[in-house]
């Protein structure tokens, strides 16, 4: 990777902890969701139920691209969206609380881990594929309206590019100049399926010409170059350039959810080669911007941190069955 | 169809003694009919290498290859459509979407198109489709993941509406939706699947002839007889159903269990006969509760005959989605506990 030398070292401290919070936070999950569906994998089983999807490999992404947001502008996210909502400053305890469907949960225990929506970043994701990408044009005409330069963030795999949603998503957006960044996180699988066997073109970013806004694709999953590429995609965003299309060329390092065997994937060995966190501290060692010392603190900071917030889940309540009629409506409806 | 093999369609035979997961009876179904129809064809998410998340076409790709067998990309009005268009020009296409709640994205093909061309073209053109999908909550999957639904699609017309409770069904329902002329909206439980990172259902694994042949859609199952309440349901809540009256013989209440096996048709016939001798009437239905299968069920009761039951009620989803925190959502679910209760206050 070519280093950046415009890009201060604390920039680049700071994309580095975001990345080893991010990995630190979902090594933890994967230990407590697995802790107890055992003997025999039982997927509705333990303190983390359901479905699990996590997105080590994928942190450049999360980390270059919120670096650029404050709390005030939008992000939605897929059913993979621990390190979005981590990069973009979501409170842990009560993220990891809806995690373990507690009352202290962002949504109290009814969304779960596919549906954490905070209104105090602006945060929200969805398990229904592409279908995160249309509110997040309402999000950024919400901002344009009322005159401010916040932008909205919308991210999708390469596979929900081949969704009707995300094509009409991107015309609208275009259309209208909505502060829109979009953002397709490339990590080559759609569960099973290659990114060669279902999308016609090699390279998302191509697609964005189809819809009249720039198309951009970092390839090699180095955080910098994310930070580099979303930097100007916000930029023309907040000052009323449009929407951008940006695609990363990243890496899914575990499956599709946890328990996926993956045996539709050989040559998985090689992947871990690719953890681009070992390759960005490594860089950053090399460059002295990092020292071994500065790597332990930072890695016991995110310990810490994660720790605090799966103590806090835990120690929390489940919410009483009592209650499970709530929240259908603001105001009661139900006859 | 005229390449069927007549003698492959054997109405339902004995079930033997050979045993398999509803997965498995699914598969078998699929590759029955492909087997002798070059028309029959599987497409969608995940179905070839993976074999379907939920196993319903596990190994048909090494038997039939990735033309037949086809992985789609993940552009539902597109492949839902094209299975429309395929089956208008009279092939048999079998359709997977994953999961029922994702229908949403795609559902003017569905609904507009798939289940209306045959009445538009004024019954000149057919559209001999199925659309398979899994249906059901109660492992913490979360609100867009755990739905059952299948009032929404009955509720439209034009589709029948398919839901088997057992192995043996689910392979005779399936080879008579494939062979279907009409199109057919197949829906399985995850919880009936008999998958190995599932909750066991003892009743998923069960006897299944090797021959092919079908279950006719349309016609309910009396899953068990008694004479005191009818508890009429489909798909996990027939396990659900059985585990209670199983319980409750013991203390000489003795439930009757309709298992209605399709939504569309429904076997409004064997539930009145049911209803006529119990006089007591239970929906049990994991959809949703109000404006869906339950009150059409006892609605229709009321109006073939007002003095029918004397008692009716119901076990549903109350209207909320399905919350995530597995206390929530067995507070909703129609688990054997809600049923029991239902029935005790039904005699009491
Ligand atoms: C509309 C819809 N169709 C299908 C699915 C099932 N599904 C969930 S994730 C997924 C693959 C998504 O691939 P991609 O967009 O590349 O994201 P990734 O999982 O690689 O992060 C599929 C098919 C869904 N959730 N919603």
């Amino acid at each position: 990777m070519t280093p950046h030398p415009s890009l201060p070292a604390e920039v680049r401290l700071d994309l580095y902890r975001t990345m080893v919070l991010i990995r630190t936070y979902e090594e933890a999950i994967l230990g407590e969701y697995h802790a107890d569906k055992s003997p025999g994998f039982d997927i509705g089983a333990g303190l983390i139920p359901g479905e699990m999807h996590l997105s080590a490999g994928q942190e450049p992404v999360a980390a270059g691209i919120c670096a650029h947001l404050s709390a005030d502008d939008a992000v939605t996210a897929a059913h993979r969206p621990h390190h979005l909502a981590i990069a973009h400053g979501v409170d842990l305890r009560p993220m990891t609380a809806e995690i373990f469907g507690r009352t202290t949960g962002l949504g109290r225990g009814r969304g779960g881990h596919m549906h954490l929506f905070d209104p105090a970043t602006h945060f929200s994701c969805s398990g229904i594929v592409a279908e995160g990408l249309p509110p997040a044009l309402g999000q950024g005409f919400a901002f344009q309206q009322r005159g401010s330069d916040r932008v909205a963030v919308a991210v999708a795999g390469e596979g929900a590019a081949n969704q009707g949603a995300f094509h009409e998503a991107l015309n609208l957006a275009a259309l209208w100049k909505l502060p829109v960044v979009f953002v397709i996180e490339d990590n080559d699988w759609g569960i099973s399926v290659p990114r060669d066997a279902s999308t016609s073109v090699p390279s998302n970013a191509e697609r964005a010409a189809a819809y009249g806004m720039p198309g951009a694709r970092v390839e090699g999953n180095a955080v910098e170059e994310v930070w580099e590429a979303a930097g100007l995609a916000v930029e023309r965003a907040r000052e009323g350039g449009g929407p951008t299309l940006l695609e990363v060329h990243t890496l899914r390092l575990w499956g599709h959810f946890e328990g996926d065997a993956q045996a539709y994937r050989p040559g998985l060995d090689v992947v871990a080669d690719q953890d681009p966190i070992p390759v960005y501290r490594d860089e950053l060692l090399a460059a002295e911007v990092l020292t071994p010392a500065d790597d332990a603190r930072i890695r016991e900071a995110a310990g810490g941190r994660v720790a605090d917030a799966i103590a806090y889940a835990k120690e929390s309540p489940v919410p009483a069955a009592a209650d499970a009629l709530d929240y259908v409506f603001v105001e009661g409806a139900r006859s | 169809m005229t390449t069927l093999d007549e003698a492959g369609i054997a109405a339902e035979p004995d079930p033997g003694t050979r045993k398999l997961s509803t997965a498995k009876a699914i598969q078998e179904a699929i590759a029955g009919e492909m087997r002798t129809s070059d028309d029959v064809f599987v497409m969608g998410e995940d179905v070839g290498s993976y074999g379907g998340i939920f196993s319903s076409t596990t190994g048909l790709i090494d038997e039939f290859g990735p033309g037949r067998i086809r992985d789609t990309p993940i552009s539902e009005t597109a492949f839902i459509g094209m299975g429309i268009g395929a089956a208008v020009e009279g092939m048999r296409p079998i359709i997977e979407l994953m999961f029922v709640d994702f229908f949403g994205v795609c559902m003017d093909q569905i609904y507009n198109h798939m289940a209306k061309i045959h009445f538009f073209s004024g019954g000149n053109v057919r559209v001999p489709m199925v659309l398979m999908t899994a249906t059901g909550g109660g492992y913490s999957d979360g609100g867009q993941h755990s739905q059952s639904l299948w009032g929404t699609f009955a509720h439209l017309p034009g589709m029948k509406v398919v839901v088997p409770s057992t192995p043996y069904d689910a392979k005779g329902l399936m080879t008579a939706a494939i062979r279907s002329d009409d199109p057919v909206v197949y829906m399985f439980h995850k919880g009936v699947m008999g998958l190995p990172w599932m909750k066991k259902n003892p009743r998923s694994i069960g006897p299944v002839p090797q021959q092919r042949y079908e279950v006719p859609i349309g016609k309910a199952r009396v899953a068990r007889e008694g004479k005191d309440v009818t508890i009429v349901t489909l798909s996990l809540s027939v396990h659900h159903a059985l585990d209670v009256a199983e319980n409750l013989a013991g203390e000489g209440i003795d439930v009757e269990v309709i298992d209605l096996r399709s939504v569309v048709p429904l076997d409004r016939e064997t539930i009145q006969a049911s209803v006529a001798k119990t006089r007591r009437l239970i929906v049990v239905d994991e959809d949703y509760e109000s404006f869906g299968l339950s009150g059409e069920v006892i609605a229709s009761m009321t109006i073939a005959d007002p003095t029918l039951c004397s008692y009716a009620a119901r076990v549903c989803v109350p209207d909320v989605p399905l919350p995530y925190a597995r206390d929530l959502e067995y507070a909703v679910l129609p688990t054997p506990a809600r049923i029991e209760l239902a029935v005790r206050e039904a005699v009491s």
